[in-house]
């Protein structure tokens, strides 16, 4: 071998762009710059990969993200040291917290110039430390190979994330043979896969003796490919199932047994049958403060918790769980289905009870809306949209109002198709993620719903799909204020809308023209429709649709930050305990 | 509830940071933390001495097993275990001073380890509280100067963190 390898020496660019040709990595999204030069001249000479070229190093982290939220691929991006790298840490933040394999390629200094504060020199290990799943810098050209074999293997085994390998430039113009290791072996990080049996039996045999059961799960179900085994498993007990917003799709949305989305902006009946419920189920979910809202409030009803999940730290870290297991969701859910097969079973009078409490919650109908004041209401904007694409759109969001809408009226019925940032919340995600699902799928429906604030945050990259020629759809739902903010100072701060009117917004329609792509904006409800279909039917077009609002509008239920999961407000008059 | 918590990593560029940079992203209390390469050199044993309630000791025993350079981790508190600090410190030794001093650190079982006109260092090595109950035996205006390494820890018996 150290023969071939000497006579095939190459440099460290090169086998950078081998490492991503092994990893049969299809689009590396990305940014040129000084420290990345060699590499980009590296990429111009091959022809295994696509590389789709951004116009902030934000927006290719966030596409990349995208592209294996769509496809549950690895995503990379490739960004330039210094501002390149530090533009990419909002990606980056973003798909850590929401658990999204990524390799991150950042160019560094020299290694001889490194803390020397040369031009465009920031520690990006240093920088990037508290929001990846690990991180390299690589100092020797013969360690690149390993490192990022490495990196590909660590962000998508386990509980997944993104990685950075940050490569100083003269490391990219040594010269090496390049080795790519079949296999990787790392003594500190071997992620539990397999569930413990007796602790799956345990908690079958709960589910089985429930009687008001339920079951509560999260990204990890998508994250993990295991909603065909959820859908068997919930189908088998016969029991209700909510998804967070993360694990929407998880679950078929227009099923009877799903209970709607819960949390902060969830459905009554899936808040409702949360706090009520004997025996809880929660896969791939952890708890967090949108979901159950204050803990104490949660646990003044007692239940018993199951909580499945990859990684230990996330079982018992803000609620005590009774029955943990640690492992994969997909083998484990799998083993549930073995033992609930061979247990058949049998619909009991308490679960027909618990059925019926949770029609009589349903029969609240919490999501009804007044659409009557002449208006385009945000939620039929939403609704129109599930018709038109027939519910198999890919639909991205930004954050804000209009995710929540979404997330609540679009009814998605599978899963990798609701693209958004549920854990860190960043606005600006939507258009490039909506690029991330189009370059997946190219000729998917893609959906970005977004608002006027957040679709600002990265509208450069609208120059990006002219460049492609990505027919993404735009649906703004505009109401001329940051939605969100503008409904807390209304409910909390007495109607102070301290800055969250957004003034002096672009004529989008223009602008949407101006990068020669397709602007429609749409005034009148009756209009919404035939819009819709009207832009859906321009297959290889980009089309930015500007929808005017009801400025008014807010989005229900709701739990007020600190409150309980029974504690909603249904809308602008009327709380839970009203009812 | 004070814990010793010891580990073993990967002895690589940046590692210490990433256990620093979590307890104090986390909130984590640090009490010590002391880390140094054991006999296999590509590997670090770090003793942190933290506290916090049950569920935050786990929650921390969780976390550290999640840096991916962590090997093992070990919470000395769970069994039997020793505990020794080293501490220097420079103190007065003039006139009646002189003699007071050389009996202290007798006493405490310390020794002398440097001696200039008017002053002693004396090196203690013992449990935080030995260390802690010299510092207060010890007239406060004749110490100078001192320096402590934090606690290192170790199991009992056949309790062993090895890889």
């Amino acid at each position: 071998m150290s023969d071939t390898a000497h006579s095939h020496q190459i440099t460290g660019a090169e086998i950078v762009i081998r490492c991503l040709e092994q990893e049969k990595v299809k689009f590396v999204f990305g940014y040129p710059g000084g420290a990345v030069l060699h590499i980009y001249d590296a990429i111009y000479n091959q022809d295994h990969f696509k590389h789709i070229l951004v116009r902030h190093e934000q927006a290719a982290v966030h596409a990349a993200d995208a592209f294996s939220r769509a496809t549950g691929e690895v995503g990379v991006a490739l960004v330039t040291s210094g501002p390149g790298a530090t533009n990419a840490i909002t990606g980056i933040a973003t798909a850590y917290m929401d658990s999204i394999p990524l390799v991150v390629i950042s160019g560094q200094v020299p290694v001889p110039a490194i803390g020397l504060d040369a031009f465009q020199e920031v520690d990006m290990v240093g920088v990037t430390r508290p929001c990846v799943k690990h991180n390299f810098l690589v100092k020797d050209v013969k360690d690149i190979a390993v490192t990022m074999k490495k990196a590909f293997h660590i962000a998508r085994t386990g509980r997944p994330g993104p990685v950075v390998v940050d490569i100083p430039k003269d490391i990219t113009a040594h010269l090496s043979a390049f080795i790519y290791p079949d296999t990787v072996e790392m003594r500190s990080y071997n992620p539990v896969t397999k569930g413990h049996s007796g602790q799956i039996k345990k908690a079958v045999k709960l589910l089985l003796e429930a009687k008001r059961p339920m079951v509560y799960t999260g990204g990890g179900v998508v994250l993990g490919d295991a909603s065909d085994a959820l859908i068997k498993l919930v189908k088998a007990l016969g029991v209700p199932v909510t998804n967070t917003l993360m694990g929407l799709g998880g679950y078929p949305s227009t099923d009877k047994q799903f209970v709607g989305m819960l949390g902060m902006h969830g459905t009554y009946e899936a808040n409702m049958a949360m706090q009520e419920c004997d025996v809880l189920l929660a896969v791939g979910a952890r708890f967090d403060d949108r979901v159950i809202g204050n803990p104490q409030h949660f646990f003044s009803k007692s239940r018993t918790i199951i909580h499945v999940d990859i990684d230990p730290s996330s079982i018992s870290k803000r609620v005590k769980v009774d029955v943990p297991i640690v492992g994969d969701v997909k083998s484990v859910l799998a083993e549930m289905n073995e033992l609930v097969a061979t247990e058949a079973p049998k619909q009991s009078p308490a679960l027909k009870a618990w059925w019926e409490q949770i029609e009589a919650w349903r029969g609240k109908l919490c999501l009804n809306y007044d659409n009557n004041n002449g208006l385009i209401k945000p939620q039929y904007v939403i609704e129109k949209l599930w018709e038109v694409t027939k519910g198999e759109a890919y639909v991205t969001s930004d954050v804000g109002q209009h995710q929540m809408w979404a997330a609540q009226y679009y009814k998605f019925d599978q899963p990798r198709r609701w693209i958004n940032s549920g854990g860190l919340g960043t606005m600006g995600v939507g258009l490039p993620y909506a690029m991330g699902c189009q370059f997946a799928d190219p000729t998917a429906q893609v959906a970005c719903v977004t608002g006027e604030g957040s679709i600002q945050m990265n509208i450069q990259e609208l120059s990006t799909c002219k460049q492609y020629h990505l027919p993404i759809k735009v649906i703004l739902l505009n109401n001329r204020y940051l939605g969100m903010v503008r409904q807390w100072q209304e409910f909390f701060y007495e109607n102070r809308y301290s800055e969250s009117y957004m003034d002096s917004l672009p004529d989008f329609v223009k602008l949407a023209e101006s990068y020669g792509h397709v602007g429609m904006q749409i005034t009148k409800p009756e209009d919404v429709e035939g819009a819709l279909k009207e832009a859906f039917d321009m297959k290889s077009r980009f089309v930015f649709m500007d929808f005017i609002t009801d400025q008014k509008e807010n989005v229900f239920p709701m739990i007020a930050a600190g409150k309980g999961l029974s504690e909603m407000i249904l809308s602008n008059n009327i709380g839970a305990e009203d009812l | 509830m004070r814990h010793i918590i010891s580990l073993l990593m990967e002895n690589e560029a940046g590692a210490l940071s990433r256990v620093a940079g979590l307890f104090s992203a986390r909130g984590y209390n640090i009490e010590s933390l002391t880390v140094a390469p054991t006999e296999d050199p590509t590997l670090s044993r770090m003793t942190i001495v933290t506290s916090g309630s049950d569920d935050v000791i786990e929650q921390i025993i969780k976390q550290l097993n999640k840096l991916i350079d962590v090997v093992k981790v070990l919470d000395l508190n769970d069994g039997k275990f020793i505990e020794r600090e080293l501490m220097l410190v420079k103190v007065k030794a003039t006139g009646a001073f002189r003699e007071e001093m050389k009996r202290m650190c007798d006493i405490f079982r310390g020794r002398i380890i440097d001696v200039a006109d008017g002053t002693f260092t004396i090196e203690l090595t013992g449990s935080g509280h030995k260390l802690d109950a010299f510092i207060e035996s010890l007239d406060k205006a004749a110490i100078l100067e001192t320096v402590r390494t934090g606690a290192s820890g170790i199991g009992r018996g056949d309790r062993i963190l090895k890889v």
